[in-house]
C-alpha cells in the first residue's frame, strides 16, 4: 500500500476485517470522522441514502448493535426493515438461500446481518446483489465493533500504530476479540490476549497476538484495556469454575488498572457485567470511554453504509 | 450358460501377484479361466479391453445408502447406480438409517431391496447398539444371520467404553469385525471443522485431532484386552495412524481405512472455500501434515483400505450455513479417479497396491466374496482407463446428491466399465 | 497535488494579478451589499480558499473580524450512490461552521458556477445546520449552462463557454499557482 489514499472499498460487502487492507480501514475511519459531526447538528439527518432500503436481519438477539445500525441508517435517510428471527423456528431449518430469496424480493440495497453461526454472511454475500454488512457472525467476526473500537482509540490517543492493546475475557468465543486482533494487527498495534487457556482459542498466536494466561502481565504498560463480556451461562460449563473466581483473577479492578499506562483507555463492547469482568469503579472511571464507543459506533456504521453505497463493479478510469 | 470373454486386458490382481496382459473368461457369474489367448466355446461374446486395466471388482466398505428413511438424500437404487458408475461392484451399507439397521428385518430389507435393484452387491452393516444410542447391544447375531457383515454405530461414536468392550467380545461369536467411528463427542463439542491455526483464523468451532485419537487409543486397548477384531473407520490424523502402527507392533487385530478427501484436502483448502458446506465432513479435513501422514500410511501399508464414506445429503441441507449443515461428501463417483490421479499417477503407490486397498483388503477385512480374480471367484470386475482425463461434474452424478468439494477439478484415470456376476452393469458413455 | 503548468489546449484568462483584482472587487460588492457582518462559507474544494481570501479583504477594508467556514456538500449531492458510474464514493471533507448560523447573512462561496447542482446541495446542507436570515451566492467565475434555477449575487467574471470546455480555477493554497484557464485538457486537475 503506497501513500496514495484509497478512495473506495474493494468489495460490495463488509463481511469481516480479515479481507480488508490497511488503506480501506483508514478510509472507513477517516470517513467516520466527518460523519461524527452530524450527531451534533440540530438536524441529525442527511439525505444521502434517501430511497434506499436496508434490511436489518438479526438471527440472534441484539439490542445495542441493532440500535446503532438503525440510528446510522436513519441518519443517512435510508428506509429500514427489521427482520428478527432469533432462536425461533425461522432461523433453524430455513436455509440461507431461502432467506436470501425472501429478502431479495424486497429489493434491499443493504443487508445488515447478525447470525449465530460463523461464515453465514460470507455465504449470503455470494448469493445476493445487495451489500452485506456483517453485524457479528458466530465466533468469527464483528467488523463494525472492531472499527468503532479502533476509531475510539484513534480519537483519544491520536494513533493506532505502536499501541499496546490488552483484550481480556472469553477470547475463545469472542468475535470482537478476533476482529480487533485482525484490525489492530493490520494497523501496526500490538494486541495482547489475556484469558485462562480454557477461554483462549487454540493457537491464538496465529492471529498475530501475544497470549497471556494472567491478566497482570498483559496489563503492564498497556495503552488500551478492553474487557469482554463474560457470558454467565458459561460458568461451571467446564470453561471456568465460577464468576467469583473469574473476577478474583481476571476482573479489571482499579488496582490492576494501575499496571497499565496512566492515560490508558478502558473499553468494553457492552453490555457490561459489573463485578464479573470489570469493577464498577473502573467502568465508570475517568479512563472509561465505554460511552464514547457507543457514539462512535453510529459514525462508523454510517461511514460503512456511505462507502458501500456507491455503484459497484470495475472502477472507471478518472474522468 | 452365460459367458463373457475379455480380450487383451492388463489384469492387475494383487491376490495372485498378477500384473500382465491376459484374457479372462467369465462363465455363469464366476471367473472360469485366466490366460494368454484363451479359446472359448463358439458364440462366446467377446469384449476387447486392450489398453484397459482389469481388476477384481472394487469394494467400498463404508457407504451410506440412506434407505430406509432418508430416501430424499439417496436410495438403495440410486446409491447402487452411483456405486457401479464409480467402478464399485460391492458396497457395505452403514446402519444409520431410519429406522436404524439394528433389527434383522431392516437387514433383510436392505438385502432384498439391493437384490431387486440388481446392480451391485450390498452388504449391510449391523448397528452395534439399539438405535445407535450407545446404551445396549443390538441383536448382532440375528443381523449377521440375515447377512450383516460387520458391526458399527457409524456416525455416532460409542462413548461408553464398557459397551465397546462388550461389543468387541460379543461379536467374536459371529466372526464379524467392529467398525468404529472414532470421535469423543465431548471433545468434538459441536465443532464443524478441524481445530487448528486455520479454525482459529476463520472463526469456526474446531474438532481437535485428540477427539479422534483418544478414541482410537481406547479401542485399540479394548481390542487388545478382549482379543476382539477392530476396524477403525476413516482415520484422519497423524496420531491415529501412529496408534495403528503401535497396535500392529503389539499384534492387535486392527485394520483401518482412509478416504480420498482426507488424502486430497486439508483445512487450508476448506478455508479458501469461503465457508462452502461441501467442505464439511466428519472427520473434518485435517492439517496439511495430517494429509501427508495419511499418504504416508497408504504408502507404508499402515492403511488397509480406501473407502468413500459416501455421505449424500440433499442440496437444501447443504444450503444451511456451515455450523448447521450436515457433515458428509458424496464420494462414490469420484473416489477411483481421485485415487488413480493422486496415488498412482502421483507416484505414492503402484496400481497393484491401489487394487489391494480398494478390493483385496476390503474383502478380507469384512470377509466378503470377491477381491480376487482367481479361477472360481465371483465374476466381479472393474475396468479402468488410466489415461482417461475427466472433469468432476456433480450434475452428471448418478447419486441423488451433489455434495462434493471436488466439483470442477480435473483428474487422470477413471473407471470405464463395471461387471457384476459376469454382467456388464455399467459402461462409461 | 501536482499541477501541470502548460496543459495543451488551455488558455489563461485570468492571471495572478487579474485574479486578485477580481477578488477585491467581489469583496467590495459584498460589503456594499451587506456590510462587513457576514459569514463566508466556502464550498469544498476551491470555494474554501476563495472564501478565506474574501474574508481577509473584507476584514482589511471594514476593519472587523469576518467569520468564515467550510462546507462539504458530499452527503447532499445528487450524484452519489447508485447513479455514480464509478466504483468510488467521493471522500468526505470537513464541514466547519460558526457555532450558530441562525439569523446570519451567509455567503456561499465557490470558484465556478456551472449547472447549479452544487449550490442546490449546499443550500440543503446549510439548512440542516440552522436558519440563516439570508443566503447569498458569490462565485469567481460564472460559466453558464445552468440546469437548476440558480443565480449568483456576486460574480467575479462571466465567462461564456461551450458545454464541453473546462474552466480551471487554481489557488496557490491548493495548486501552487493562482489563475483561471479555459479550454480542453486531459490532465487530472479537479
Amino acid at each position: 500500500m503506497s501513500n496514495e489514499r484509497l478512495k473506495s472499498l474493494r468489495s460490495k460487502d463488509l463481511v469481516g476485517i480479515a479481507p480488508l487492507e490497511p488503506g480501506e480501514i483508514q478510509l472507513i475511519l477517516d470517513t467516520a470522522e466527518e460523519l461524527l459531526d452530524i450527531a451534533r447538528r440540530p438536524i441529525k439527518k442527511v439525505p444521502t441514502l434517501r430511497g434506499r432500503t436496508v434490511v436489518n436481519l438479526f438471527m440472534e438477539p441484539s439490542t445495542r448493535t441493532r440500535f446503532s445500525f438503525e440510528v446510522a441508517e436513519k441518519r443517512l435517510s435510508a428506509d429500514t426493515l427489521n427482520f428478527s428471527a432469533s432462536g425461533s423456528s425461522v432461523s433453524k431449518g430455513e436455509t440461507l438461500i431461502d432467506t436470501a430469496r425472501n429478502l431479495m424480493a424486497m429489493a434491499p440495497d443493504f443487508i445488515v446481518m447478525r447470525h449465530p453461526n460463523s461464515g453465514a454472511p460470507h455465504r449470503l454475500a455470494s448469493m445476493v446483489e445487495a451489500s452485506i454488512i456483517n453485524a457479528g457472525d458466530g465466533i468469527n467476526e464483528h467488523p463494525t465493533q472492531a472499527l468503532l473500537d479502533a476509531f475510539t482509540m484513534r480519537r483519544h490517543l491520536g494513533r493506532l500504530e505502536g499501541l499496546a492493546v490488552t483484550i481480556a475475557g472469553d477470547i475463545r468465543h469472542s468475535r470482537v476479540a478476533r476482529s480487533n486482533a485482525y484490525l489492530l494487527g493490520k494497523m501496526g498495534a500490538t494486541v495482547r490476549f489475556a484469558a485462562p487457556a480454557s477461554l483462549m482459542p487454540l493457537h491464538a498466536e496465529t492471529l498475530g497476538v501475544e497470549v497471556h494466561h494472567r491478566l497482570e502481565s498483559a496489563l503492564e504498560g498497556a495503552d488500551v484495556v478492553m474487557m469482554l463480556r463474560i457470558q454467565r451461562e458459561r460458568q461451571g460449563n467446564m470453561n471456568f469454575p465460577s464468576l467469583r473466581e473469574y473476577f478474583d483473577f481476571f476482573g479489571l479492578t482499579p488496582e490492576r488498572l494501575e499496571l497499565a499506562k496512566p492515560e490508558a483507555l478502558v473499553m468494553h463492547p457492552g453490555p457490561i457485567n459489573r463485578g464479573v469482568e470489570i469493577d464498577s469503579a473502573v467502568a465508570d472511571g475517568s479512563r472509561s470511554v465505554i460511552l464514547d464507543q457507543v457514539t462512535n459506533g453510529v459514525a462508523i456504521r454510517m461511514a460503512i453504509l456511505y462507502l458501500l453505497s456507491g455503484g459497484h463493479g470495475e472502477p472507471t478510469p478518472a474522468s | 450358460m452365460s459367458r463373457l470373454l475379455l480380450r487383451n486386458g492388463r489384469v492387475v490382481d494383487p491376490s495372485q501377484s498378477l500384473d500382465q496382459g491376459l484374457d479372462l473368461l467369465l462363465e455363469d457369474g464366476h471367473v472360469a479361466a485366466l490366460g494368454e489367448r484363451l479359446d472359448a466355446a463358439p458364440n462366446t461374446p467377446e469384449m476387447d479391453v486392450s489398453g484397459l486395466v482389469v481388476t477384481p471388482g472394487l469394494i467400498d466398505i463404508h457407504v451410506h445408502l440412506r434407505e430406509p428413511g432418508f430416501e430424499y438424500k439417496e436410495t438403495i437404487e440410486t446409491g447402487c447406480r452411483a456405486a457401479v458408475a464409480g467402478g464399485f461392484t460391492a458396497v457395505c451399507a452403514m446402519p444409520n438409517t431410519r429406522p436404524v439397521n439394528d433389527d434383522p428385518s431392516v437387514t433383510r430389507f436392505i438385502r432384498e431391496r439391493a437384490a431387486a435393484v440388481g446392480l451391485c452387491h450390498v452388504y449391510p452393516i449391523a448397528a452395534l447398539s439399539k438405535g445407535e444410542r450407545g446404551e445396549e447391544l443390538a441383536e448382532i447375531g440375528e443381523m449377521v444371520r440375515e447377512g450383516a457383515v460387520a458391526v458399527s454405530d457409524d456416525g455416532r461414536p460409542v462413548m461408553n467404553a464398557q459397551l465397546m468392550r462388550r461389543a468387541l467380545e460379543y461379536a467374536q461369536s459371529f466372526g464379524v469385525r467392529i467398525a468404529a467411528h472414532e470421535e469423543d463427542v465431548d471433545l468434538a463439542d459441536g465443532g464443524s471443522m478441524h481445530e487448528s491455526e486455520v479454525s482459529t483464523r476463520i472463526g469456526l468451532k474446531g474438532i481437535p485431532s485428540a477427539a479422534e485419537e483418544v478414541m482410537v487409543a481406547r479401542d485399540i486397548l479394548l481390542a487388545e484386552l478382549t482379543g476382539g477384531r477392530l476396524h477403525l473407520c476413516h482415520m484422519s490424523t497423524r496420531g491415529s495412524l501412529d496408534l495403528v502402527r503401535m497396535a500392529r507392533r503389539r499384534g492387535i487385530d486392527v485394520t483401518c481405512e482412509v478416504t480420498p478427501h482426507h488424502f486430497m484436502l486439508s483445512d487450508e483448502e476448506l478455508a479458501a472455500s469461503n465457508y462452502d458446506t461441501n467442505w464439511k465432513m466428519n472427520p473434518p479435513l485435517r492439517s496439511r501434515d495430517d494429509v501427508e501422514a495419511v499418504l504416508q500410511g497408504i504408502y507404508d501399508g499402515t492403511v488397509d483400505a480406501i473407502v468413500t464414506d459416501h455421505a449424500p445429503h440433499h442440496a437444501d441441507e447443504k444450503a444451511l450455513d456451515f455450523a448447521d449443515a450436515p457433515f458428509g461428501v458424496a464420494g462414490l463417483e469420484t473416489a477411483v479417479s481421485l485415487a488413480l490421479d493422486r496415488l498412482v499417477h502421483g507416484r505414492v503407490i503402484g496400481l497393484g497396491q491401489l487394487v489391494r486397498l480398494m478390493s483385496t483388503r476390503p474383502a478380507e477385512i469384512f470377509n466378503l466374496p470377491g477381491g480376487t480374480l482367481k479361477e472360481g471367484a465371483p465374476a466381479d470386475l472393474t475396468l479402468l482407463d488410466l489415461r482417461k482425463r475427466i472433469t468432476v461434474d456433480p450434475e452428471t452424478f448418478q447419486s441423488k446428491s451433489r455434495n462434493t468439494p471436488f466439483a470442477g477439478i480435473q483428474l487422470r484415470g477413471a473407471p470405464v466399465a463395471t461387471i457384476v456376476a459376469g454382467r456388464v452393469v455399467w459402461q462409461a458413455s | 497535488m501536482a499541477t501541470k503548468q502548460n496543459n495543451s489546449g488551455l488558455v489563461q484568462i485570468l492571471d495572478r494579478a487579474a485574479m486578485k483584482r477580481t477578488i477585491d472587487r467581489m469583496a467590495a460588492e459584498i460589503v456594499e451589499r451587506d456590510g462587513g457582518d457576514v459569514v463566508l462559507v466556502g464550498i469544498h474544494t476551491r470555494g474554501v480558499p476563495l472564501a478565506e481570501r474574501l474574508a481577509r479583504v473584507i476584514e482589511a477594508s471594514a476593519g472587523q473580524k469576518v467569520r468564515s467556514g467550510r462546507l462539504d456538500i458530499t452527503l447532499y449531492r445528487d450524484d452519489v450512490g447508485p447513479w455514480r458510474p464509478a466504483h468510488e464514493q467521493p471522500l468526505l471533507k470537513e464541514t466547519f461552521l460558526p457555532d450558530s448560523i441562525d439569523g446570519e447573512v451567509l455567503y456561499l462561496v465557490d470558484d465556478v458556477l456551472f449547472t447549479g447542482r452544487t449550490v442546490r446541495a449546499a443550500l440543503d446542507t446549510l439548512m440542516d445546520y440552522g436558519r440563516p436570515r439570508a443566503v447569498r451566492l458569490a462565485v469567481l467565475v460564472d460559466r453558464g449552462h445552468r440546469e437548476l434555477p440558480v443565480a449568483a449575487d456576486v460574480v467575479g467574471r462571466k465567462v461564456p463557454t461551450s458545454r464541453d470546455e473546462d474552466i480551471r480555477v487554481r489557488f496557490a493554497e491548493i495548486d501552487g499557482v493562482d489563475g483561471v484557464w479555459i479550454g480542453r485538457e486531459t490532465a487530472d486537475v479537479e
